[in-house]
């Protein structure tokens, strides 16, 4: 059945947004769903976003009823994150920091964190699961109205990952998509799905904006991650094109983290003067801090903002508390705090875990957007060097001092953006935004590059969901295209055969299966090296990506790496079916790899000597780590 | 009255209000047929039902069978006590407490009442008009819209000063209650264990 709609899916971190297209109409623009959900007790009301939380209901509450499930025992939605407030334990947040946790079994059920016995824990798969199918039964009830060829699970679904997300990570969010029966499914990562928005938004004056040479650094914060990419504007048989030559790390840091600081400014105040804040206060303070920070950060004239806390009981007067936020206390938190002044040579600092990880999520132990800014574009300072089409935006300063004679040429210490697109919430606030500018022009000054300038004008709040939809148009030739491919190149671990000597790990070589770059629907040549699996029995892989080494193509053996440029990945694990072979016996085989259309990599094993035609086995991504 | 008349869209009387208010101004023909046109049909029956929304398709807001008016304002009060302890804040006697105290009280009203008031209605001015400027009413205003105060009087135009700009709720939507909904519990009691 043909599709209807084109719908993107923005499935956020704290919140989680949908907006669609009608294919049917040629002029058609995107529009945001709004998704009915529980807001308090047998309460329902349609908004535009969905919080991202699961709520367990105790049995003394009763069913959860939604118009579509008189039965439900669960919430999702904004009554869920209500009653994370006053009943913690029973409610799962942040399930898509879960999803990219490499240290834990993600299909296992283990949320929420420390609940109560009478709760049959879930696994983060399932909890991304259960927001996709909230919002396709809201879908199917509000858009398609029973319509079965109208429903979502027959629509094209463009559902948004963070451009950092890595391959286990993105395999892992189609599985819960898959669930919840979406099938007709692609991925897109979010800062492309951000630019997508922007150009929609813009309608054709975009051209003017964008010049072969751009390159528009895309910064995401949200309400709990920070991610950045790099999308370069060069020419193709005439044209224009835009690249994603870079993403960043996936960084859990965001604008929760900022409400959190500001909520122990105000606290510490508080205590100063010999008042107490309990976990419930503690709680309600973060919300009224989060209040009086979007007062202060919308509106420059604001010097102080008061917050207040009522008490519990229903006496509103008498228990409360008071206190101010200053200007000068966001300026210090927030602006010095999240986002320093610092050179671009700058790096976050890693402290020891173990003091951090309250929650067991790998928070970043460094709070500056800034450093991790720094080390984003230092990373990435030769993404467009090689890149075919790409002339660089010549720099004032170099230009001049060619004129000059002066061939002091110095390379780059930096990626050189020449745009800024802001996404996330948390980038709402002007000083703020103006504070990355700044930072960003006096690292590009210094590097002797023009200054950026800022692509303003999406809904930061709506942008990933509404861009999704608009490249589902996009792709069907009504707007242009951002290409890019993976945004890692994928390694498997082979230890080297060397006698062994305690305490020393044995030496090991990263061998590539799968270049940067790969498009959808593509598949990696064969390396040429052989490995040993053992047949009906698990063989497990160390697993390695790099969002650096653009070269490297399969086969290519790394014996030493740079600090930071491979990153270890969780453990890639295969199993030979004892099919026509004797169990225990070691099949040589060989590594494939494959980009799925929908967006996922895959890996096959290919025996060198099949035993049927087109003989292979699939590697399964994202094995629970041992530690 | 036969045949209820068709209605026009909201976001059409707004843009055709706009653009009559300024040919009425400066189009002295177009004043007098428009003049003459208020009395060619008979005044529609005065709809309970709010114009539809300009803007986003809102949010279907039928009430569940057996849902009756006391239960769209208990649902009111619901919201307000939720977002913004609004009942706590009225049933308390606040006599004996300071400003201050007060202050601190209304202030935790303000912002969750103000939040729930901006999200389920739109509230607009009746008179686009500053307070404080004269303003003329013509004859067929509608005295639900207009009160008229201080030496009332004579017959229309009439002119005076704009005390109050008055407001309008341009939409309103409240939550849907599910079925077996007890809409008088403003608030469940609390008990932490």
């Amino acid at each position: 059945m043909a599709a209807r709609y084109v719908v993107g899916i923005d499935l956020g971190t704290t919140h989680c947004a949908m907006a669609y297209a009608d294919l049917a109409d040629e002029t058609a623009a995107t529009v945001v769903a709004l998704v009915p959900q529980l807001v308090a007790p047998s309460q329902i009301e349609a908004r535009a976003l969905l919080p991202s939380f699961l709520y367990f209901a105790h049995e003394s509450e009763g069913p959860q009823a939604l118009p579509w499930d008189a039965k439900r025992t669960f919430v999702v939605g904004e009554h869920a994150r209500a009653r994370g407030v006053d009943a913690p334990a029973r409610v799962i947040a942040s399930a898509k920091s879960w999803l990219v946790h490499p240290s834990v079994d993600r299909r296992a059920g283990i949320l929420p964190l420390g609940a109560p016995e009478d709760i049959e824990k879930i696994s983060p798969v399932e909890t991304s699961w259960r927001y996709l199918e909230h919002l396709s039964e809201a879908w199917d009830r509000e858009i398609a109205k029973g319509d079965a060829a109208l429903a979502l699970a027959e629509q094209e679904v463009i559902l948004t990952v963070p451009a950092s997300f890595d391959a286990a990570a993105r395999e892992l969010t189609v599985e819960a998509a898959l669930a919840a029966g979406l099938e007709k499914l692609t991925l897109l990562e979010e800062p492309q799905a951000a630019l997508y928005a922007w150009i929609a938004s813009m309608g054709d004056a975009w051209r003017k904006e964008i010049r072969v040479g751009d390159v528009i650094l895309v910064v995401d914060v949200g309400g709990g991650t920070s991610d950045f990419s790099a999308i370069a504007a060069l020419e193709k048989d005439g044209s224009l094109e835009l690249v994603r030559v870079a993403v960043g790390d996936h960084i859990l840091l965001g604008g929760d983290n900022m409400d959190l600081a500001l909520a122990h400014v105000v606290r510490q105040k508080l205590e100063a003067e010999g008042k107490e804040i309990d976990r419930w206060q503690m709680t309600a303070l973060t919300h009224a801090a989060r209040a009086a920070k979007e007062r202060l950060l919308g509106d420059a004239k604001l010097e102080t903002t008061p917050i207040a806390l009522a008490s519990r009981g229903s006496k509103l007067l008498g228990g409360g508390l008071r206190a101010e936020l200053t200007r000068a206390e966001v300026t210090a938190t927030l602006v010095d705090g999240f986002f320093p002044e610092v050179a671009s040579s700058a790096r976050p600092v890693a402290r020891a875990r173990a003091a951090l990880t309250t929650l067991g999520l790998p928070y970043a132990s460094d709070p500056a957007v800034t450093k991790h800014l720094a080390a984003f574009l230092g990373r990435q300072a030769d993404a467009t060097s090689k890149l075919e089409g790409f002339v660089p935006v010549a720099s004032p300063a170099k230009s001049k001092a060619a004129k000059h004679g002066d061939a002091r040429d110095r390379a780059a210490s930096l990626l050189h953006p020449t745009a800024i697109l802001f996404n996330g919430g948390v980038m709402k606030g002007d000083p703020l935004r103006e504070r990355v500018v700044e930072t960003l022009g006096a690292w590009l000054r210094a590097d002797g590059a023009p200054p950026a300038r800022v692509l303003g004008g999406a809904d930061l709040d709506l942008a990933v969901a509404r861009g999704a939809a608009s490249y589902g148009l996009a792709r069907r030739g009504r707007g242009l295209r951002i290409r890019g491919g993976t945004a890692r190149a994928y390694y498997v671990g082979i230890e080297s055969a060397v006698p062994a000597v305690p305490g020393i790990e044995p030496p090991i070589t990263a061998l590539c299966v799968a270049p940067f770059g790969m498009e959808e629907g593509t598949e990696a040549e064969l390396p040429p090296h052989e490995l040993g699996a053992v047949v009906g029995e698990p063989v497990r892989f160390r697993f390695f990506g790099s969002t650096t080494r653009r070269d490297d193509r399969p086969g290519t053996e790394l014996e030493r790496w740079k600090d930071g440029e491979l990153e270890e990945l969780a453990p890639i694990e295969m199993t030979l079916p004892a099919e026509g072979r004797r169990e225990g016996d070691v099949v040589p085989v060989r590594l494939r790899a494959s980009v799925t259309p929908v967006g996922t990599l895959e890996v096959e094993a290919v025996p060198i000597a099949p035993q049927k035609a087109n003989e292979h086995w699939r590697v399964q991504l994202s094995v629970r780590q041992e530690s | 009255m036969s045949e209820p008349l068709p209605l026009l869209p909201f976001a059409t009387r707004l843009w055709f209000a706009w653009a009559c208010f300024f040919r009425v101004l400066f189009d002295g023909a177009f004043a007098f047929r428009a003049w003459g046109a208020r009395d060619a049909l008979p005044t529609a029956p005065s709809s309970p039902e709010l114009p539809a929304s300009a803007s986003a398709p809102a949010p279907k807001t039928k009430t569940i069978a057996g849902a009756t008016p006391e239960d769209g304002a208990l649902q009111l009060l619901a919201l307000m006590q939720r977002e913004g302890r609004l009942v706590d804040f009225l049933e308390q006697d606040i006599a004996a407490f300071g400003d201050a105290e007060v202050g601190v009280a209304a202030r935790v009203v303000h912002e969750g009442c103000r939040k729930a008031l901006r999200a389920h209605a739109t509230v607009v001015p009746v008179r686009a008009e500053e307070e404080g400027t004269s303003v003329t009413l013509e004859a067929g205003f509608a005295p639900a819209e207009v009160k008229l105060s201080g030496n009332v009087r004579g017959s229309a135009p009439y002119r005076g000063v704009l005390r109050h700009r008055g407001w309008r709720a341009t939409k309103i939507a409240l939550p849907i209650a599910l079925d077996g909904h007890d809409y008088r519990v403003i608030a469940p009691a609390e008990v932490e264990l």
